[in-house]
Formats: C-alpha cells, structure tokens, sequence
C-alpha cells in the first residue's frame, strides 16, 4: 500500500499533478455547494463548454489559454446572470443558449484550424501530465481568492443563495453578490479545467455537494464536507489515474461517483430504520 | 395640543406598472407606529405589489412614497417559497438577519445572544440546532418572524403568513403576530383568509388594483364592498359579534342541479 502511495511521488510531473487535482477537487466541491443550493448545477456543464469557445479563439489567435479563455468565460457567466434575472426565461435555457452557442463557436474554429484542434484536445479530455508551473500557480491563486472572498461575503452569499428575493429586501446587493459567484465559479472552471477537461468538469462540481449534503442539515458543514470530498477524489483519482493508465478525468469523476454510491447507500431510509429499530432493541434489552 | 408622530410610511396616489399593465392605481395608505393592518383581494389584485412598493423595492411610476428617517423593515416570505430541502438550521436562518463583520463569517457571542432571545420570545429557542424542515408549519412561520425581527423592525410586512396551514397553527401565527403588535410592532400582512384573519384584524384593506374599502373589517366587510373587490357575490352573515363572510349560493345553478337528480 505504501508503495502504492509513495511510488508516483518519485515523479515531479506526478507530484504536480497530485496537487493540482487535489485542489481543483476541494474548489470545485466549495464552490459547487452554491451551485448545486441554487438549482444551477448545469452552470457547471455550461461555463466549461462556453469557455472551450473561448480556449479556441486563444488557440487560433495565439493567445495566452487563461487571459484569452478566463475573459470569454466571464463575459458568458455574467450573460447567462443577466438573461436569468429576467422572469420568463430559466437559468436553465440561458445557460443551454448562450454557452452552447460558445462551445458551437469552438467546434467551428476546430474545423477551420488544425493548429486549434492539437491543443484543444487538452481542454477537451483533460491532460495533467503536461501541468506547467503557470497551471499551480493559477489554481493555487484562483483558490486563495476564493477562500478570502467566500470568508468575506459569507452571509450575504449564503443569504442570496437561500432566499434572493428576502435578501434584497434586507439590503443585501445580490445582483452583486450572484456577479461574484460566477466570477469565482469561472475562475474556478478556467483553472481545473486542464486537469478535468471540458466534459467531466460538472462532475466536479456537482457530486461532492450533492454527497456531502446526504451526511448533513447544516450549510457550514456541508462546505467543509463537499470541499473534503472533492479533495480527496482529486487525490485518489489522481493515484488511479497513474496506476491504471486512465486520464486523470475520468477516474476524479469515478471516485466522486463511489463516494456518493457509498453514502447513499449508506444513508438510504431503510437502512436509517434499521439500524434505529436495532437501537431500541437494544435498549430494550 | 397633541402633536401626532409623524407616520412609518406614507404613500399617496402611488401607481405602478409592469409593462404597459397598471398593477396598482391611486393608492394612498398612512401606516402608523403600532397599525395592524391586513390587505385582502383576490389573486392579481396587487395585494405583493403593494407590499413590494411598502418594502421600497418596487418604485411606483406615479405618486409619494414616504418613509420616517432611519425606518427599519422586517420581511416574512411566503413559507412555500422556502426551499425547505436547503441545509440550515433554524439558528443559522436567523442569522442571516445580522450583517458579517469583515473577514469574520462567524457569528459571535453578541449574535448568539440575541438570537437566543429572540427565540425565547417567539417560543422556540429549544429548536435553534434543528433543521428547518423537521419542524411543524407554525414553528417554521416563527423561525422567519424571528429572522425579521432580529433587525429590530418598527414595521413587520408579512406575505400571506397562514397560506397552508392548518387551522390550529393559523390561530397560534394569529396569537403571535397580536402579541408583538401589542408590543408595539406595526404590521402590514397580506391574506386570502377573509374569516381566518381578515376579520380578527383590527384594520383591513380590499384591494383589487386600487383600495375599494378600508377600516376596521365590521365596518368594510360589507356584500357591496367584497362584491366589488372579488367580482363574486359574497353575503356578511355574523357570530358572536364577529363578520363571516359565505359565497351566495346560485340558485339557479343549484335548482338545476336537484332537478337532474331528481329525474
């Protein structure tokens, strides 16, 4: 077991790789508790495909991939904010409309470039063994300012994400406080998606809350909880993915996925009524 | 001489709009420090609007609102608009009320304090670690009227308090809410209940794009007044000293019907 763990350590790519999956893993689980609580857990699925239209245009214009990329991503986030915010059209179809219509943009860049095709395939699928030292210090960066920002706006952003409507009566600014969510999901996306790779992104973002939110009522809990799940498929996943050969993606995603498989199970309300009823036999005896 | 305190909120021939729609036209309403007042109409008739032009959040496209210097708003959402599945616990939904110190999240032991104390008021300070769903529907109306009333409001505007409760729970939101009015704390709340709560309030408006009727229920409940405000023939029966208002039968409607029983 120990050389299982140790032996990949021998490689300073593996090393790298270890920790960026391991932090991409814990952000994408703190960020995707808003995510998932505001109904939006398709934002995730959509900011990754509309910023693939974004890392297209990098590509053919020979743009840096995160200036290029993160500015195309941010201007999709805000729209798809604004487009919500009018009533009669749901987060969902703004999302489907405006980042669909970016990752259509790529696709059509990759069918006229073939410079484009070879580095987008990266974005696409996920690449950690080429993590350059410009990739730790933008998920290291992109998760500091996360942390300092969810610290500092810690109620008005649990607020705006439980009762938006009460919260603006209440003074709170959440247009504002939404604009910053994105900017930090977009931020968050941009950084793992190198590791993760456009199609498996949402994952992410989506399973660790939603497992975390099986083993707790409380929202500051679940935070710790969905960050600590994250982290740990990142590392875990990142380990299979060096022993089995598997892009490093996919096997993030499979040990979100056990996770949750485990402790749905394990939570599932005929094994709850189970164990209480073998409680009060035993206390009874 | 007494000289009367100048009024929480004033709003004078307010109109307001969605679109090219007139939601709300010539209203002029005066709430005062301790008024009680219910706002009942049918669906559409404006009754939210008039409590989001109340909050300041909706401006009218015509006429005053006026609100006294440094006037402080409690807000109650309607309880179905809750997302009751949402991880909180009834102490962290209180909370919300209090502003976050910079770069500290956590609530210290001054908010700890008051939200005890206001839990203790409302009678519930025994739940403040439980879930907001593991909760009966009277207790869940409490956790947001304590929410509200953290911010030490001199106006308390709820929205529909009794939608989907049961009758017992609608006589203790009832009880409550005439507690903290005796209290001192103005009301405003909006309701489709005519004999649950309209005609326990002491001051009721009937709304139905404009104010048709206002004053104490005895006086406004009348056939011709909710006739008008619902569109729907109503007849003012009385028990016990109190209104009932009951739907007049359609005659015609129910003759045909024994009729075709009958053959």
């Amino acid at each position: 077991m120990m050389q299982w763990l140790l032996d990949p350590l021998n490689y300073a790519f593996v090393r790298n790789a270890l920790f960026v999956c391991t932090i991409a893993g814990g952000l994408c689980g703190l960020l995707g508790v808003y995510v998932t609580l505001k109904g939006m857990s398709y934002i995730g699925h959509g900011l990754s495909h509309a910023i693939f239209g974004g890392a297209a245009i990098c590509a053919a214009v020979g743009l840096n991939f995160f200036v290029g990329a993160g500015i195309w991503g941010l201007a999709s986030g805000l729209a798809v904010a604004r487009v919500t915010r009018r009533r009669t059209i749901g987060a969902d179809a703004a999302i489907g409309v405006i980042t669909t219509a970016s990752f259509a943009f790529g696709i059509a860049l990759l069918g006229l470039y073939a410079r484009v095709k070879q580095s987008i395939e990266a974005t696409l699928f996920g690449s950690v063994l080429g993590i350059s030292a410009e990739d730790l210090i933008v998920i290291v960066a992109v998760t500091a300012v996360t942390l300092v920002v969810i610290i500092a706006f810690y109620r008005p952003l649990l607020f705006t994400t439980f009762d938006t409507d009460v919260a603006e009566v209440s003074g709170v600014h959440t247009a504002r406080i939404e604009a910053i969510l994105m900017l930090l999901l977009c931020g968050a996306i941009l950084a793992s998606m190198r590791v993760l790779g456009v199609t498996l992104i949402a994952a992410a973002l989506v399973i660790p809350p939603v497992t975390a939110r099986m083993l707790t009522t409380s929202f500051n809990r679940m935070l710790w909880l969905s960050s600590a799940i994250g982290a740990f498929a990142g590392l875990i996943g990142m380990y299979l993915s060096y022993h089995l050969d598997i892009s490093s993606g996919a096997t993030i995603v499979l040990v979100n996925f056990a996770a949750f498989a485990v402790v749905y199970a394990a939570t599932s309300p005929a094994r709850i009524r189970r164990r209480s009823r073998a409680f009060e036999q035993r206390e009874r005896a | 001489m007494t000289v009367r305190p100048e009024p929480l909120l004033r709003l004078h021939a307010v109109r307001c709009r969605y679109g090219t729609q007139t939601v709300l036209d010539g209203i002029d309403l005066t709430i005062g420090d301790s008024d009680f007042i219910g706002i009942v109409g049918p669906s559409g008739s404006g009754k939210t609007t008039l409590l989001r032009v109340l909050l300041g959040v909706m401006p009218p496209v015509a006429g005053t609102v006026t609100r006294r210097d440094g006037l402080r708003i409690g807000y109650v959402p309607q309880v179905e608009t809750i997302n009751w599945s949402f991880p909180v616990t009834v102490g962290e939904v209180v909370l919300m009320a209090r502003q976050q110190r910079f770069m500290r999240p956590r609530a210290n032991r001054q908010d700890h304090a008051d939200v005890e104390t206001t839990l203790r008021r409302l009678g519930i300070a025994e739940l403040v670690d439980r879930h907001i769903r593991a909760l009966s529907g009277g207790q869940q109306q409490r956790v947001f009227i304590a929410r509200a009333l953290l911010g030490a409001p001199h106006l308390l505007i709820m929205d529909e308090p009794t939608s989907g409760v049961d009758v017992r729970t609608r006589h203790e939101i009832i009880h409550l809410l005439a507690e903290l009015n005796a209290d001192g704390l103005a009301m405003v709340l909006s309701t489709h209940d005519l004999n649950g709560i309209a005609t326990h309030l002491p001051h009721i408006i009937c709304l139905n794009r404009t104010i048709l009727g206002a004053g104490p229920p005895r006086e406004v409940l009348t056939s011709e007044v909710l006739e008008e405000t619902y569109g729907a023939p109503m007849d003012v029966l009385e028990h016990a000293g109190m209104p009932i208002i009951v739907d007049r039968p359609r005659h015609g409607a129910h003759t045909t019907h024994l009729s075709q029983g009958a053959s």
